[in-house]
């Protein structure tokens, strides 16, 4: 297949995200300045200005009416998609690392930074339909893991709240009451920082991808772990195809690794795992730096990859991708 | 999109068909040849022939070759399509057509398949015993320059050839880490990591860690005994892929000892039995396993 590049980024990338009808892209990077695309052929719709320090994360509500961005320059902002417009700006006393709406674009999580004196927070707000209404105020804020928290996402129904980060615990927390409901085993979870964190399709599993070069599988409801998925890089990014049972987990280059590369450029490659039987089903290179965001269009054919180089790599797949067989 | 095929070429001027001459009958120039579509072929070249009149009157033909190739299958909601018609926003508003931000790529990139583990192990195995590979039938005596081992393999297929050449590069202990050392990649054009040279197992052990259990102490060398010396020494034994003999560096004479080591642990056990009290050079040599006793 050949991959449309995009490099619209000056600076690393660091997530991204389709909307629900998947034709549009939408990439954060640390050069404040999200940028949405066109999904097929990976021109350029349009950027959102106005943060001033690299947008972490983002979210697209279902209509693809509204964004919402959270970024180290302590807002989560809301946007009008398709004029660019801001709507609305949450302040908070440390970066934003990640948001997400809930079903029904009522609510979004958002979780913030240790910083100071200010420990890492999950935050619940109320999203109004109308932005001239909308109030900052918190719905739920939830205080207790230690070190950062890099992803935090909504469980079935928006009852739960799954988050995970820096202490390698994935905990699962209930909306209502912001009680901790569960929490991820040690000696079977991640021995090292969770970098990522994405929902299956129907929301009863989810995989985590960590640096200490592995991805798992965990089931929803229960949180047992389910399956592992290893590899010789510490994983920056996963993601999961709505359509086949493949798994894809990007990485970096262990600091150690550094001097031992290949002197070649383009050889990060993002690698597809069968989801079921765990084995490695192959890679794709190009990226010219670490992988940072992976994110699969909801129609399972064509993906994305964003890397350390400021590239957005859009696949399309092969008719062969679809007849692979272990 | 509309074509020409439709419409009804009117002449430049109004001839009525009562008014034309018997000879006219070629003149009949009024007239288009139709539209004529070629269709995608198996590269999916698509050409399609049109004629029309320029702006001078004359008919031209007008030739549109296109590669027709399916990229996805856009099936968009209506949503969707209106959104392909969004005005370009923020940046993107003073974009210009050839700004090339977004462009395919020259590469053809594919889901590479991992390569089956096999390939690079059973490489490692069938070297380990080069004598028994001499004895293959009729086959040419290769002999390789790097690693010496007969019969084996060519001098440029050779699974060492990213190695140091022992005698005359390393200086180092074993124990240091490699990476500091720009004599291997003396030969090459880069430097290759050990992790990463051909006929690296990287699964578990790394090559060096299993060299260092190859290891093969060697005592009671005379004063002006090398590094050279000993791979001489012990090359009729196998692979060797490191040698070191420690020098005095006011001396510059060797201090007695050195460490071999070989690539494969049946190398160096022969060796040990061969070369244990070899006389050398006026000194009988003690040759045992370097570190206590390896199984």
């Amino acid at each position: 297949m050949r991959p449309i590049l995009m490099k619209g980024h000056e600076r690393p990338l660091t997530f991204l995200k389709y909307n629900r009808d998947g034709d549009l892209l939408f990439s954060c990077a640390k050069d404040h300045t999200p940028t949405v695309w066109f999904a097929d052929n990976g021109e350029r719709l349009g950027t959102y200005r106005g943060h001033n320090g690299a947008v972490w994360t983002c979210d697209v509500s279902r209509d693809s009416m509204r964004l919402i961005t959270g970024s180290a320059d302590q807002t989560v902002k809301l946007w009008n998609v398709q004029k660019g417009t801001q709507l609305y700006t949450f302040n908070f006393g440390s970066p934003a690392r990640s948001v997400e709406f809930a079903i029904g674009d009522k609510l979004a999580v958002i979780t913030t930074d240790p910083f100071m004196e200010l420990t890492s927070a999950i935050h619940v707000k109320r999203i109004a339909g109308d932005s001239t209404e909308q109030t900052e105020e918190s719905v739920l804020v939830i205080k207790g893991p230690q070190g950062r928290i890099n992803r935090a996402v909504w469980g079935p129904l928006n009852r739960t709240i799954i988050s995970a980060g820096e202490d390698a615990v994935i905990r699962i927390w209930d909306f209502e009451t912001g009680k901790l409901l569960k929490e991820s085993d040690k000696e079977s979870g991640h021995k090292k920082t969770i970098t990522s964190l994405t929902k299956a399709a129907d929301g009863s599993h989810f995989l985590s991808g960590s640096l200490d070069k592995s991805a798992k599988l965990w089931d929803t409801r229960t949180l047992t772990l389910i399956k592992t998925y290893s590899t010789e890089r510490p994983v920056n990014a996963v993601a999961m195809s709505p359509l086949l049972d493949h798994v894809v987990l990007g990485g970096g280059q262990d600091a150690s690794a550094v001097t031992t590369t290949d002197h070649r450029a383009g050889k990060f490659e993002a690698k597809f795992y069968d989801k079921i039987l765990q084995e490695e089903i192959g890679g794709v290179k190009g990226h010219f730096g670490p992988i940072n965001a992976l994110a699969f269009n909801p129609d399972g054919k064509s993906c994305s990859s964003g890397g350390e180089d400021g590239y957005v790599r859009l696949h399309h797949f092969d008719p062969d991708y679809f007849n692979i067989k272990i | 999109m509309v074509t020409g095929a439709t419409q009804n070429p009117t002449p430049p001027t109004k001839l009525r068909w009562g008014e034309l001459d018997e000879d006219d009958g070629e003149d009949l120039d009024f007239l288009l040849p139709p539209k004529q579509v070629i269709g995608p072929d198996e590269n999916g070249i698509k050409k399609v022939l049109e004629y029309k009149f320029n702006d001078e009157g004359n008919k031209v033909k007008i030739t549109t070759t296109t590669r027709v190739r399916k990229l996805a299958n856009a099936r968009l909601s209506k949503q969707a399509v209106e959104r392909r018609s969004w005005p370009k926003f923020g940046d993107a508003v003073r974009e210009d057509v050839g700004s090339r931000l977004t462009m395919v790529s020259t590469e053809e990139i594919l889901l590479e398949r991992p390569r089956a583990p096999g390939s690079k192990a059973e490489e490692q195995k069938a070297a380990g015993d080069p004598l028994t590979q001499l004895g293959k039938g009729g086959a040419v005596l290769m002999v390789c320059r790097t690693c010496g081992k007969k019969g084996d393999h060519w001098t440029s297929r050779c699974p060492y050839k990213d190695l140091a050449l022992p005698a005359e590069s390393f200086v180092d202990k074993p124990a240091v880490p490699e990476t500091a050392t720009a004599a291997a990649g003396s030969g090459k054009n880069t430097y290759v990591p050990p992790g990463m040279r051909a006929g690296a197992d990287r699964s578990g052990t790394d090559m060096r860690r299993r060299n260092d259990e190859n290891s093969v102490r060697v005592t009671n060398l005379s004063e002006d005994t090398r590094e050279a010396d000993l791979h001489e020494l012990f090359r009729p034994f196998g692979a060797v892929s490191r040698v070191y003999v420690a020098i005095d560096q006011k001396t510059g004479m060797s201090r007695g000892f050195g460490f071999v080591n070989f690539v494969n642990k049946d190398d160096a056990q022969r060796a040990i039995n061969k070369l244990n009290g070899y006389g050398y050079d006026n000194l009988i040599l003690r040759v045992e396993w370097a570190t206590p006793r390896t199984n």
